[in-house]
């Protein structure tokens, strides 16, 4: 499994599909979003592995 | 498994981003030069800053405005910062904000000024709002209040430009809205520089008004730069955010159609191709009372605001 963050929220995912298929199943934007895997930064066409640790962090500020 | 990620283009080690607009995939170590490199092409296309500029960087403790004052103090300007304290508590949203601003300049060297509204003028943003009625409205007076405090600190301090973090994501959202209201007088005054005024405008420029937000982002993250990721509670919601949303789908169908909807429009108003008048009188006299520079008769906005029975404007001065 690979334990996935937003906002504060922790989802459980299935390994084996990419970051931007995460991102796309969390229903968010992958405009709006930056993967974290372990605390480094990649593309989201990285596929995700057991054990990952994904944080996704918002980038969209306003107001 | 074998690992098929994005790698590159300059060193060929995984990326960290990848921007489809350029079709460029870059990684942690190439990608902080390239930015830097994309803000200083900015700096000079648009004339923004010379290199014995006394420059201010406003900035919040977020992703934006520590990321342009980071590349700023990276290509050499003489840069401070001027952190305004709005006082604003909801999870600690002010305070934690300006721990980062002040961390981030301590790690540097660097002086950030500190302006604390309720210190200065009595009542915090948020207690301001809740007195004027304005509540639902907290964004646009917290906008200039913050607008009227920026320039008169840099007036003050004779500072020659002031800074902004907006980046092409805040640019295109705000163009999105004035055009779809037809606001010929907003549409007149955004652009990526906009000059100082005899009556006490200092200068303003936003260096990364070409780079997306995402990209900014990113930098801040692979640079390490701690910033508060968490949004203004008063921001919820906010229209702002609604065009980003917008613009954001047509980026997923067109990789490049914010840029493009931004420096279009930039480019049509430098050719002369385009032109909105601003409308009604837009002559600057100094405040009655601070001396700052306003449209309005008497008082400006800002002094009008704390006179607890004055009626007030939103955005007739102080562009």
């Amino acid at each position: 499994m690979v334990v996935v963050r937003y906002r504060g929220k922790q989802y459980e995912l299935k390994a084996g599909m990419t970051a931007r298929d995460a991102i796309l199943k969390l229903g968010l934007d992958p405009e709006a979003v930056l993967v974290l895997r372990n605390g480094k930064l990649v593309d989201d066409s990285v596929i995700l592995e057991d054990g990952d640790e994904i944080t996704l962090v918002a980038v969209v500020s306003g107001g | 498994m074998g690992d098929s990620r994005m790698r590159c283009r300059k060193c060929g080690r995984p990326a960290a981003i990848n921007m489809r607009r350029h079709k460029l995939a870059l990684c942690d170590e190439c990608y902080p030069d390239w930015f830097r490199g994309q803000v200083e092409r900015t700096i000079r296309q648009f004339g923004m800053l010379a290199p014995d500029d006394k420059v201010l960087v406003a900035v919040s403790g977020g992703k934006d405005s520590l990321s342009v004052w980071d590349v700023l103090l990276r290509l050499g300007y003489h840069a401070e910062g001027m952190y305004i304290d709005l006082g604003i508590p909801d999870g600690g949203y002010s305070t934690e904000s300006k721990v980062r601003a002040l961390r981030f300049a301590e790690a540097r060297g660097a002086t950030c000024h500190v302006v604390s509204v309720r210190d200065r003028y009595g009542l915090s943003v948020p207690e301001l709002a809740l007195r004027r009625g304005r509540i639902r409205k907290v964004c646009s007076l917290c906008g200039l209040v913050k607008r009227h405090i920026m320039n008169r600190f840099a007036r003050e301090g004779g500072f020659s430009v002031l800074v902004t973090g907006h980046n092409l994501d805040d640019e295109a959202a705000v163009l999105m809205q004035n055009t779809l209201t037809w606001q010929p007088g907003y549409l007149a005054r955004q652009f990526p520089v906009l000059p100082a005024d005899d009556e006490g405008l200092v200068r303003k420029v936003k260096p990364l008004c070409l780079m997306y937000e995402r990209e900014v982002a990113a930098y801040a993250l692979v640079c390490g730069i701690d910033y508060i990721q968490d949004e203004c509670p008063h921001a919820i919601g906010a229209r702002t955010l609604f065009y980003k949303e917008i613009l954001n789908q047509l980026e997923q169908r067109s990789p490049g159609a914010k840029a493009y909807f931004f420096a279009q429009f930039v480019r049509a108003k430098q050719s002369g191709s385009i032109q909105f008048a601003e409308g009604g009188e837009r002559a600057l006299h100094a405040c009655e009372q601070c001396g700052q520079p306003t449209t309005a008769p008497g008082l400006c906005a800002f002094c009008r605001l704390w006179q607890s029975d004055a009626p007030t404007g939103q955005d007739e001065d102080e562009a």
